[in-house]
C-alpha cells in the first residue's frame, strides 16, 4: 500500500527543484497583486521624474532683489543678464541698505545684488570694484551654484553691453560661498545614477522586508514549515522574483535618465547590468533579514525604513561623501548604497573598469552573503 | 538543522514501515511557566482513526505540532513514522500531511496553484498532473482557477484536505479539521477519512465534536495537558465506571438542580426531553435519585453512560485537580 503509492509520486529533485517551487509560487501572487505590481514599474518612473526635475541643485529663479546705489547702464545690464540666466527672478527693488538687509533675513529673498556707487567709473577704470551678492547661506545647496555661476556670466553679460575689451580684468565679488557644495553644472547627470541606487535600495527592502511577516501574519507560515523545505531554498525562491523585478526596475530608470535627462553610459552597460543585479540581490538580502527578525509587517517596514535613511543620508548621494566627518564615512562605507553609488557614478559619468571598482563590488558580495547567512540563522523553522 | 537529519530528509519512507506510527512517551511542552502539555505518551498503529478530544486549551495542537516536529518538546520524545522527532523532523515532514486549525493555503493562489505548490515543494515527479488529479478527486473540477480565499468553509476544507494527502502521506495529523463546516460536509469529510484508512493511511484528527469521536478506532482525551483516558470508545467509556440513569417528565429543571447538590451524583445534563444523571458510585448515585424514583410524574430508566457523560466528568474532575 503506502510503498507502492510512495513509490509512484515521488523523485526527490531536492534543493532546486523545492526552490523553484517557492519561486512559482511567490511570482504567482506577486503577479495577482496588482497594487505591488504597479507601484513596481511606476515608483521609479515617479522617482525619477520627482527627484530628476524637483531635487534639483541648480534651481532656478531664485528670488532675489536689487540695491542700486547709482543708476548706470553697466549695473542695469548687470541686471538684465542675471535675469536672463533665470537663476535670479527679481522680486524687489530695495531702497536702501536696511530694507535690503531685512528682505534678506526674512526669507523675501535668497540673493541680494548691490551695485554701489560709482560702480560704472571705477569698472572702466579698471578699479576692480566690488558687487556685493549676498546669498542667504542657510540653503547652500540652492544657493551655491547659482554663485558659481555669476562670475562668469557677469563678465560676459558686461562684455556684450558695453563692449568691454575681453582683456578688462574681471569684476570682482564677494561671494558668501560653501566650497563644499559646488556642484557641476548638470546636476541630473549626477543625480540620476544615484537615483538607481536610492529607488532599488528603498523598493528592494520593502519587498522582501514584507515576505516572511506576511506569511506568518496570513497563517501560511505553519503549513509552509510543516512541509519538507528548507530556510535557504525558501529564502532564495522569495529573493530571485525581485531580482527580475529589481532588474526591469534599473532598466527604467537607466532607459529614462538616458532619454529624459541626457545622461550617458560612458562605460560598459553590460558591467552596469551586472553590477546593478548583485546590489538588487543584496538589498533583497538584507530586506529579507529584517523579515526573518520583525514580529509583523509594520515591524519590518519600520526597520527596512531604519536602514533605508542612513543609506540617503551617508551614503553621498545626499551630501559629498568627502565632506563627512571620518565617523560618518566609517558608517558610509558599510552601507551598500555607498559602494553602488560609486560603481554607478562611474561607470555611467566615467566609464570605470571592473578593476577600479574591484573593492566596492566585493564589498556588496560581502553585505549580501552576510545578510543571507543572518537571514538562514535567524529563519525559526519551529513555532517555539 | 543537523546534518544527519538532512541525510536522511529525501530518504524514502521505511518500506514496511513500522507497525506504531506514533509512539511517544512523557511528552511536555512549556510556554513560559505554563505546562501546556504534561508527560504526554500515545501510540498510534496503523491505519487506524485515532481521535484526540479535549476542551479549547488542553494541548491538542501543541502535541499535534511536537509530533510533525513544529515545536520542540522540553521533555519526553518519541518516534512518528520510525523517525526521531526531536532529530529526523525533515523527514517526518514528508511523510506527514498536516492540516492546520486555521487555513493556511494560500489565499491569493489559486485551487490549482496552491496543489502545484505543494506538489512541488514535496518533490513529485508530475506535480501539475497530480494537480489535475487531485482536483478531480475533490470534485473541485469548475473552481480549479478560483482563488482559495474566496472559496466556502467546506469547499476550503476539502482542498485543505487534498492538499494534505497530494504528496501521499503515510500520517495526517488534522487539527479541528471540520470546526464551522456544515454537517453534509463533516459527513462526507469522514467518509474520505475512512477510505483513506482503509488504504493503509494512519489519522490523527482533533476535534469537540463527540459524534466524529464515535467514529474513531480509538481516540484519547486530554485535558489542562493532560491525557485522561484513551483506548477505543467502548473501552473508554467502560474504564469511566460511570452509572447513568436517563430520567423523562414534568419539571426536570428543578429535578437537576437538585440533583446536582445530592452526593453520589457526579454530572447532570439535559438530553432533548431527558435528563442524565450519571455517577462514579453506582450505590451511591441510586441512593440518591432514590427519593425520586417514586415520583409518578418522572420516568426513570437505568442507561449506558454516551462519550459526553465520559467527557463532561473527566473534565469537571480534571478541573478539580489543575485549576
Amino acid at each position: 500500500m503506502n510503498g507502492g503509492r510512495a513509490g509512484a509520486g515521488e523523485r526527490d529533485g531536492g534543493f532546486l527543484r523545492r526552490t523553484w517551487a517557492m519561486l512559482v509560487k511567490e511570482l504567482l501572487q506577486l503577479r495577482r497583486d496588482r497594487i505591488t505590481f504597479a507601484t513596481m514599474i511606476l515608483i521609479p518612473l515617479m522617482q525619477l521624474l520627482l527627484f530628476g526635475y524637483a531635487i534639483n541643485t541648480n534651481p532656478r529663479n531664485l528670488p532675489a532683489i536689487v540695491l542700486m546705489q547709482e543708476e548706470s547702464d553697466v549695473g542695469r545690464a548687470i541686471l538684465t543678464a542675471m535675469r536672463n540666466t533665470a537663476y535670479f527672478s527679481f522680486v524687489r527693488q530695495a531702497r536702501t541698505e536696511a530694507e535690503f538687509d531685512r528682505l534678506i533675513a526674512d526669507g523675501t529673498a535668497q540673493f541680494g545684488v548691490e551695485i554701489p556707487a560709482n560702480f560704472e567709473r571705477a569698472l572702466r577704470r579698471g578699479e576692480r570694484p566690488a558687487l556685493l551678492v549676498a546669498a542667504d547661506a542657510t540653503d547652500p545647496v540652492a544657493t551655491g551654484s547659482a554663485l558659481a555661476a555669476l562670475n562668469g556670466l557677469v563678465r560676459t553679460a558686461l562684455r556684450r553691453e558695453r563692449g568691454l575689451p575681453d582683456e578688462a580684468p574681471p569684476a570682482s565679488f564677494e561671494i558668501r560661498t560653501h566650497a563644499r557644495y559646488n556642484p557641476a553644472a548638470v546636476t541630473q547627470l549626477n543625480i540620476v545614477p544615484g537615483l538607481l541606487g536610492i529607488i532599488l535600495t528603498m523598493t528592494m527592502l520593502i519587498f522582501t522586508a514584507l515576505s516572511v511577516t506576511r506569511e506568518r501574519e496570513r497563517g501560511t507560515m505553519e503549513s509552509l514549515l510543516a512541509m519538507p523545505i528548507r530556510p535557504v531554498e525558501i529564502m532564495l525562491g522569495k529573493i530571485l522574483p525581485y531580482v527580475g523585478v529589481g532588474f526591469i526596475q534599473a532598466a527604467i530608470i537607466v532607459g529614462a535618465g538616458t532619454l529624459v535627462f541626457g545622461v550617458p553610459i560612458v562605460g560598459n552597460l553590460a558591467l552596469l547590468a551586472a553590477l546593478s543585479t548583485l546590489f538588487i540581490a543584496t538589498n533583497l538580502s538584507i530586506g529579507y533579514t529584517f523579515s526573518t527578525v520583525a514580529q509583523n509587517q509594520l515591524q519590518a517596514v519600520q526597520m527596512a525604513f531604519m536602514f533605508f535613511l542612513p543609506n540617503i543620508l551617508l551614503s553621498g548621494f545626499m551630501f559629498p561623501f568627502a565632506g563627512m566627518p571620518r565617523w560618518a564615512q566609517w558608517i558610509g562605507e558599510v552601507l551598500p548604497l555607498t559602494h553602488y553609488l560609486r560603481i554607478t557614478r562611474g561607470i555611467m559619468l566615467k566609464g570605470t573598469d571592473l578593476a577600479t571598482l574591484q573593492y566596492d563590488t566585493l564589498m556588496l558580495a560581502a553585505a549580501m552573503l552576510v545578510a543571507m547567512t543572518i537571514a538562514v540563522l535567524r529563519f525559526r523553522q519551529t513555532l517555539d | 538543522m543537523g546534518s544527519a537529519d538532512d541525510a536522511r530528509a529525501d530518504a524514502p519512507a521505511p518500506a514496511a514501515g513500522p507497525d506504531v506510527v506514533i509512539d511517544v512517551h512523557g511528552l511536555t511542552k512549556r510556554f513560559g511557566d505554563r505546562t501546556v502539555v504534561r508527560d504526554l505518551s500515545m501510540q498510534v498503529r496503523r491505519g487506524q482513526i485515532y481521535g484526540f478530544l479535549g476542551p479549547n486549551g488542553s494541548g491538542k495542537t501543541t502535541t499535534i505540532r511536537m509530533l510533525c516536529g513544529l515545536l520542540t518538546p522540553d521533555a519526553g520524545g518519541g518516534t512518528c513514522l520510525g523517525y526521531d522527532i526531536r532529530t529526523e523532523s525533515r523527514a517526518i515532514k514528508r511523510y506527514v500531511g498536516y492540516m492546520t486549525q486555521r487555513f493556511s493555503l494560500y489565499e491569493d493562489l489559486s485551487v490549482r496553484e496552491n496543489l502545484e505548490f505543494v506538489g512541488r515543494v514535496y518533490g513529485l515527479s508530475d506535480p501539475v498532473g497530480a494537480a489535475r488529479a487531485a482536483i478531480a478527486r475533490l470534485g473541485l473540477e469548475g473552481r480549479s482557477e478560483q482563488l482559495a480565499g474566496t472559496l466556502s468553509g467546506g469547499w476550503k476544507q476539502r482542498l485543505a484536505l487534498g492538499t494534505c494527502i497530494l504528496p501521499d502521506p503515510q500520517l495526517l495529523l488534522l487539527d479541528e479539521p471540520t470546526a464551522g463546516v456544515d454537517p453534509k460536509a463533516r459527513r462526507d469529510f469522514w467518509n474520505e477519512i475512512h477510505a483513506l484508512a482503509a488504504d493503509g493511511l494512519t489519522v490523527l484528527v482533533s476535534t469537540h465534536y463527540m459524534d466524529e469521536a464515535e467514529r474513531c478506532h480509538a481516540i484519547a482525551y486530554i485535558a489542562y495537558g493532560v491525557l485522561l483516558a484513551r483506548g477505543g470508545v467502548e473501552e473508554v467509556v467502560r474504564a469511566s465506571g460511570l452509572s447513568t440513569w436517563t430520567v423523562s417528565g414534568v419539571g426536570l429543571n428543578d429535578l437537576g438542580a437538585r440533583l446536582a447538590r445530592t452526593p453520589g451524583v457526579d454530572m447532570v445534563a439535559p438530553f432533548g426531553a431527558n435528563l442524565h444523571v450519571a455517577g462514579r458510585d453506582k450505590a451511591l448515585l441510586e441512593a440518591a435519585i432514590a427519593p425520586y424514583r417514586s415520583d409518578p410524574a418522572l420516568s426513570w430508566r437505568p442507561d449506558r453512560a454516551t462519550l459526553e457523560d465520559v467527557f463532561i466528568d473527566l473534565m469537571s474532575r480534571a478541573e478539580d485537580n489543575f485549576r
